[in-house]
């Protein structure tokens, strides 16, 4: 392959591939991310599309877009403004122009930009004009045209031909980056293994793509981004979801059960019910349940049964979940609930990010019902995340609600992958068979977790369910009894709080301003009060995984700001519960609520703003 | 070492320490103690029994029960049981529930379980109404019937039982009445040994809220005219002189009398609870009094795949030819690469 003649060197980029949602951008978004991982580069992506499945064709409102973010340090997020924007549509340069840096690269198929798709992407004249782009890199490229040239001797229908364009626009973009093309080709022989030819073809509009853009010298000079100082070992590419399965997986492997899913299909969730209806390899039972209902309560059953049980939903269906998460903290069983959070309230955007069912986490449920919550913040702590979801639910003896949100689901990033020896033991509270009469409510004395006595134990019969008891199991309604109950499992859950991790500070441990937040945000927080701190700024993150109970030490970290702000994609839920609960302090907030993430400016405007303030 | 432990039960052993506390006169106690009785002849260990329930009068009964149980929520008791049941096949699974915890609020759950002929035994105690919130009109309630909350009369058409376990793909169907102990145990037996979900509808009496509701049929004087006992492989014959039988009318059953119009023990339907299509089954479920008897007995009981066998089966196969057999087998599949 030819070398480039003039290349630079930058420490990072970001690309976004956008089409049609039949474009097939997210499969070429992946490959391009592959690549980059492959060769060594730190990297994030983001999928963002539309929750129809093949929305109208051409308009803005079915643009499928992936982003990735890629550099020779280390990345957090993928990225607020990209360098390249490929757009296979006018509607895809409309929903996206906005988002590509002053002065970047923007590669459109000329053929596809007729006057009906102009006018479809609601263009009125020339959408380049329009879009005020004059100062941008601008490659108009006959993509269509010349993947039908390339491919004519094929024999392949115009529809397979055109198929293929995506590739043609991959070509192009390896060629911008210098990226090889063998892994993509490999991917397509391995792919098409039965289908020679339509391997062959996507080949070729691959290769013509490269060769395009070198031939045009699309870009020069050409950007190279080396590969990232990334720590030694073995890597994967892994998305949230996979991460939040596998994490499960590994708690099962490690407590010595069996693992349970009882799940309904929702977006962006379901990810997590294939990757475990996919590995009965290792003898999960999955069930797709008739309802989110059914979900949950076969999983406690399950649970009663003496499963690792889990259940995974998104906003509307943890709704439908509420009464029997209520069941399992009356009944004491250990159960997992996912929560890959979306926009909201109702049905909302399925497909875009939001982290507004914090309170309905915490306190959407009848009668004094508290669970322990805890949140991922990046795709592969979910992993993590998981996995003490399940530790904690195991050894406690309560329902986990795991926190995390679409845009962790099907974000990936690399992986270092972990070995399940460093993981720690997991060792549930089993009932003893010869402590006879079981009592189901008699508690252990430390963490007030009450003992699992499995079915199908000689001796230990005994009923649970959903009415207050007394420590015997039989059903009670006196007064001093039913408080009793309800301090000992708000005792319980409070308990957790003894088996986390202290709050650890990014940065200074005391400074001029706090950035607080939770869950998904931390890539763009991190990277905001990194380059403020780098600015010279007193400005450190404290940044939440353990919501319900909290770190022991959040006072004592809080204590040593001047101002504390809270940045949260929502309307300001977290800042509300830590007013609630360390009340001592003040709060400022930053919040957003548009389905999308926080960018790293905004993050570091409003910080500024705060910081000049007398 | 262990001794044996002996699998020779009575009643009392299925007992718990609770005291029963359904109205003085309901259906319910017969129900428990029918229960109790048949679980003795099943040679299964007393710790392999787990009761789970949903919320309504015949709800609480897995309390007096001496075995695992779990009180769920409204409607709910089928999914809960098919968590258990799934999860632990050699456990035998039991669904206490009712005609509004199964019909209406659970509806979803029921038609699902049944569907999937997963190995659970559903007893629905059918007393048409909803005594726990003291007497409103419930799914099985008759057009007409007045309650709190139809006090002109409903204007709703009840749910059979029996036809919707049929519209569900059921295997297995089975009718009783509270009081007949004999008859009952003899059904929740079958239930029990039947691969796959079992539903038995008991006709149950509520003393407080809707009594008498069945008495048209089962009281003492008229139930051997108003009833009939189906026996899988005997001829369909009842009445007080064993006079009556059903045979098939062109599309229809009909009520004929032995000794009448050519008819005589010989040419009477023969009952075949294992035909699997369930055409004849469906219309005997359906019968209803004045114009034919009220079918008892089993009526249904067709084998086929269950679903928490054939979720091990699955397993088991793709456990043999697995390249995964660990979680860290399963964190290096794939694409990795190692950073130097």
């Amino acid at each position: 392959m030819a070398k480039n003649s003039k290349v630079i060197e930058r420490e990072e980029v970001v690309i976004r591939f956008s089409g049609d949602s039949g474009d097939g951008m997210q499969l070429t978004g992946t490959l391009f991310s592959d690549t980059a991982a492959l060769f060594g580069n730190d990297l994030s992506t983001f999928p963002d599309y539309p929750a129809e499945i093949r929305a109208p064709q051409g308009t803005v409102g079915g643009v499928s877009g992936f982003q990735v973010h890629l550099g020779h340090s280390e990345v957090h997020t993928p990225g607020d403004y990209s360098d390249v924007l490929v757009a296979m549509n006018p509607a895809a340069l409309k929903a996206n122009a906005k988002w590509v840096k002053p002065g970047g690269t923007i590669i459109y198929d000329s053929n596809n930009f007729s006057d009906k798709n102009i006018e479809k992407a609601g263009y009125k004249n020339d959408p380049i004009a329009e879009e005020n782009l004059s100062g941008y890199n601008i490659i108009a490229a006959p993509i269509s045209q010349m993947v039908r040239d390339a491919l004519k001797d094929f024999g392949l229908d115009p529809k397979s031909v055109l198929r293929t364009k995506n590739m043609f626009a991959l070509g192009m973009v390896y060629w911008l980056f210098s990226r090889k093309l063998i892994y993509t080709e490999q991917y397509f022989d391995k792919k098409f293994a039965k289908k020679p030819e339509i391997a062959e073809a996507n080949k070729v509009a691959l290769r013509a793509g490269y060769y395009y853009a070198e031939t045009i010298e699309a870009l020069s000079p050409v950007i190279k981004i080396e590969p990232a100082p990334i720590a030694r070992g073995l890597y994967r590419n892994i998305c949230g979801n996979t991460a939040t399965a596998w994490g499960l997986l590994a708690a099962a492997e490690k407590a010595g059960l069996n693992l349970f899913i009882g799940s309904y299909p929702i977006t962006p969730a379901t990810g997590i019910l294939e990757e475990l209806a996919a590995r009965k390899d290792l003898g999960v039972k999955s069930f797709q349940a008739e309802d989110e209902i059914a979900g949950i309560c076969t999983a406690l059953g399950a649970s009663f049964a003496g499963n690792l049980a889990v259940t995974s939903t998104s906003g509307p269906g943890l709704a439908l979940k509420s009464e029997a998460i209520g069941l399992a903290v009356m009944a004491e069983l250990p159960i997992v609930v996912v929560n890959v959070q979306r926009g909201g309230p109702s049905t909302g955007l399925p497909t875009k990010t939001e982290q507004a069912d914090l309170m309905q986490a915490l306190y959407g449920r009848n009668g004094e019902c508290p669970v322990v919550v805890i949140a991922a913040s990046t795709p592969h702590d979910c992993f993590t995340y998981a996995f003490e979801a399940a530790r904690i639910a195991l050894e406690h003896m309560t329902p986990v609600i795991l926190l995390t949100d679409g845009y962790l689901a099907n974000g990936t990033e690399p992986w270092k992958i972990p070995s399940m020896k460093d993981l720690p033991e997991i060792k549930p509270p089993f009932a003893d068979p010869k402590e006879i009469p079981f009592m189901p409510y008699k508690r252990d004395s430390e963490n007030l977790a009450r003992y699992w006595a499995i079915p199908g134990t000689p001796g230990l019969e005994h009923r649970i369910g959903g009415l207050e008891k007394t420590i015997k199991g039989t059903v009670s309604y006196i007064p001093e009894n039913h408080e009793l109950m309800v301090q000992m499992r708000a005792g319980k859950v409070a308990k957790v709080a003894a088996r986390i991790p202290d709050m650890k500070v990014y940065g200074e441990n005391s400074g001029d301003l706090l950035l607080i937040g939770w869950g998904g945000t931390r890539g763009y927080l991190m990277t905001a009060v990194s380059e403020l701190q780098a600015e010279g700024h007193k400005v450190s993150l404290a940044h939440f995984n353990y919501i319900n109970p909290m770190p022991l030490n959040v006072a004592e970290v809080f204590g040593r700001f001047k101002n504390r702000v809270v940045a949260e994609l929502n309307l300001g839920q977290f800042a509300d519960y830590l007013r609630m609960k360390y009340s001592d302090f003040s709060y400022r907030q930053i919040n957003k609520v548009q389905g999308l993430p926080f960018t790293i400016r905004e993050i570091k405007e409003s910080c500024i703003k705060i910081l000049e303030e007398k | 070492m262990e001794e044996p432990r002996t699998i020779k039960y009575t009643p009392k052993d299925f007992k718990s320490d609770q005291e029963v506390r359904w109205c003085p006169g309901c259906g319910d106690h017969a129900v428990l103690n029918s229960v109790q009785k048949a679980l003795t002849e099943l040679g299964i260990p007393k710790e392999k029994f787990a009761f789970i329930s949903g919320i309504g009068c015949s709800s609480r009964f897995p309390y007096y029960m001496d075995t695992y149980g779990f009180h769920g929520i409204h409607g709910r008791a089928a999914a809960i049981a098919t968590g258990v049941k799934t999860a632990n096949p050699e456990l035998s699974v039991w669904d206490i529930t009712g005609d509004g915890d199964a019909l209406a609020i659970g509806g979803n759950h029921f038609i699902h379980a049944i569907r999937r002929n997963i190995d659970i035994n559903i007893i629905l105690f059918n007393n048409e109404i909803y005594g726990l919130t003291k007497g409103q009109y419930s799914p099985t309630s008759n057009r007409g019937l007045m309650t709190k909350t139809s006090p002109f009369g409903t204007v709703e058409e009840p749910f059979s039982v029996g036809e919707l376990v049929v519209g569900a793909k059921g295997k297995f169907f089975a009718r009783t009445v509270d009081s007949n102990v004999t008859l009952s145990t003899q059904i929740y037996i079958e239930a029990a040994r039947h691969k796959g979900t079992s539903v038995v509808e008991v006709l149950q009496n509520c003393v407080i809220f809707n009594d008498g509701i069945h008495e048209v049929v089962t009281g003492k004087d008229v139930r051997e005219e108003r009833t009939i006992i189906l026996k899988h492989g005997e001829p369909m014959i009842f009445g007080k002189e064993h006079d009556k039988g059903l045979v098939l009318d062109g599309l229809k059953l009909r009520v004929v009398k032995l000794g009448e119009e050519g008819y005589n023990e010989k040419n009477i339907l023969v009952h075949d609870a294992h035909e699997p299509n369930p055409g004849i089954q469906y219309m005997l479920a359906n019968m209803k009094y004045p114009e034919y008897p009220v079918a008892l007995g089993v009526i249904r009981s067709v084998d086929d795949h269950s679903y928490e066998a054939d979720v091990e089966n699955q397993i088991e196969t793709i456990k043999k030819d697995a390249t995964i057999k660990c979680m860290d087998d399963l964190l290096m599949s794939g694409s990795t690469w190692t950073i130097d």
